[in-house]
């Protein structure tokens, strides 16, 4: 046998490692009839919130996390991670976040904005 | 402000590093006797980080072919292959390392970092879409700093995040390009190339695969993880390095595209530095020619592998998800991780440390690169050494474990 094809074997599901657990918020979305009605209702209360449960974890202070909090300053967050939770945000609301455009995010007002922003033109 | 202010994070960080009485960024080799061997701090330490998988950099063959180039043309080139020229060795290295892989056309650079910058900041521009895995290299992210494309990211090893991707995008025009690792650097593991390219091929994505870790190592002829997987004629490009498993410096990218040979006069990382010393590419023409007649080099390597992965695991360490010649072993934390890798170091084994920004997901690592050159006794060595310290530093359970014996087939 190839060693090469052996190390492979090792892997039982190569691929899937790194895959969220999809929530049943996640499901919905990704269900095509559903992606337009919850399009519709993406408001900006829901953004912020889901935006704020992602980046919970990260809050080691007890300054409540609002829309001026600057990500990568008052949380203890590193850059890596934060586009990480930029992929996760992406198919939570069916978008693709640029690298550019990830880079001029700073705050969670902004992220939100730029959520909504690319969430309508997908639909418009 | 000062200049160097913004990089204050960064300062404090490394501060912590160097508390530890060595700095990891910054060891120093007294004399390197071997591709395993090194003097450090007056002391003989086995060397188990240094990408030289086929153990190339004491060939006497690769030796000798670039000792001989120096007396014959010198010791460098002192300009581009573009203002130059280029010299014989230059064109027929090129033309050996497309025959190698079968494709029609094959550009040197001066340094994998090179190529791969080069490469993919030319072949897309403004209204092209570049598509890079999370985990890729630096050189691949800053790629995407120096094009005008737009540029997503889709989850490590995750062909259905690249899926969702092309999809949400379906309707832009421009062309798309996929860039993936035959093996990543940090953990060792794989992209699932095969159900990549099917992604690739539904979306009528290009495909550009970096073989830097994978060269030798994988595909029955070690032409990388693309004719592991059987698709070498569904990869549009290939990149590769010629500082690991051909022990030399350079890189290349090598296309069947008929126009690929444009990008010498548009590629400005190919353009604006001086051309590899024909001492370095005869150094390399050799070490291919190695790559080829010896595939117990391979075996052996795997062998090494096994040996070390095994072992690691069989004492309780948390590896990296494959087995590869890159065995990523994690650790709690960077302070834990500096402090094992410190050990080490006294114990007479040098490993890397790859803690964060440097890692995915924020890891923490000792990073092992494995050669065909270290023999099972060095590597058995290694794993005592390691369980020693594992075991006083709390990262392992303190009782000796049952000895499982592993099944070589
Ligand atoms: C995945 C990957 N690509 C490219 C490179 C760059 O190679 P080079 O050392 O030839 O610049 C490296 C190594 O540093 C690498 O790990």
């Amino acid at each position: 046998m190839n060693p090469a094809f052996g190390s492979h074997a090792a892997d039982p599901k190569p691929g899937t490692r790194g895959l969220i657990l999809r929530t049943a918020h996640n499901l919905a979305i990704d269900t095509a009839t559903l992606a337009q009605v919850d399009a519709e209702q993406t408001s900006r209360g829901e953004v912020m919130a889901e935006i704020v449960r992602h980046l919970t974890p990260f809050n080691t202070s007890d300054v409540r996390i609002t829309g001026a909090t600057v990500i990568s300053k008052d949380l203890s967050i590193d850059s890596l991670a934060i586009m990480d939770m930029m992929l996760d945000l992406e198919d939570s609301y069916d978008i693709s976040i640029p690298l550019n455009v990830v880079a001029e995010i700073h705050t969670v007002d902004e992220l939100a904005d730029t959520i909504l922003r690319l969430r309508a033109e997908r639909q418009g | 402000m000062g200049l160097f202010d913004r990089h204050a994070g960064i300062v404090e960080a490394y501060r912590d590093v160097r508390t530890t009485g060595a700095d990891p960024f910054q060891i120093r080799m007294d004399r390197v006797l071997s591709p395993t061997e090194a003097i450090i701090d007056g002391r003989r330490t086995l060397l188990v980080g240094t990408n030289n998988y086929f153990g190339l950099t004491y060939d006497p063959a690769c030796m000798e072919a670039a000792i001989e180039a120096i007396r014959a043309e010198g010791t460098g080139t002192t300009g581009s292959r573009i203002a130059n020229g280029s010299y014989g060795q230059h064109v027929a290295l090129e033309q050996e390392i497309a025959a190698f892989y079968g494709k029609k056309h094959c550009m040197v650079f001066t340094t994998g970092y090179q190529a791969n910058l080069g490469v993919i900041s030319t072949l897309v521009g403004q209204g092209d879409l570049l598509l890079i895995d999370a985990d890729s290299h630096a050189s691949i992210y800053d790629a995407c700093k120096q094009t005008q494309a737009e540029v997503v990211r889709f989850k490590h090893n995750d062909p259905a995040s690249l899926d969702a991707r092309l999809r949400r995008l379906a309707d832009r025009p421009g062309n798309r390009l996929v860039v993936l690792e035959g093996i990543y650097s940090m953990l060792g593991d794989s992209a699932p190339l095969k159900e990549f390219i099917d992604v690739c091929k539904k979306y009528g994505a290009y495909v550009l695969v970096d073989e830097a870790h994978s060269l030798g190592a994988l595909g029955a002829n070690g032409r990388g993880l693309a004719e592991e997987a059987g698709v070498l004629d569904d990869v549009h490009f290939v990149v590769g390095t010629f500082s690991k498993t051909l022990g030399a410096i350079g890189g290349y990218c090598v296309s069947n595209d008929p126009d690929f040979d444009v990008l010498r006069v548009v590629t400005r990382a190919y353009m604006f530095t001086a051309s590899l010393p024909t001492s370095i590419v005869a150094s390399v023409r050799a070490a291919l020619k190695v790559v080829q007649a010896r595939p117990e080099l391979r075996t052996r390597l795997w062998d090494n592998v096994r040996t070390l992965y095994d072992g690691l695991a069989a004492q309780g360490f948390t590896l990296g998800p494959m087995p590869g010649p890159v065995v990523g072993v994690h650790l709690p934390d960077r302070a834990t991780t500096i402090g094992f890798w410190r050990a080490m170091l006294d114990a007479g084994v040098y490993v890397n440390v790859a803690v964060p920004p440097a890692t995915p997901n924020g890891v923490s690592l000792l990073r092992c690169s494995l050669s065909a050159a270290h023999t099972p006794e060095q590597l058995t060595h290694m794993i005592d050494v390691m369980t020693g310290i594992g075991r006083q530093m709390g990262v392992l359970p303190a009782g000796p474990r049952l000895k499982v014996v592993a099944q070589h087939g």
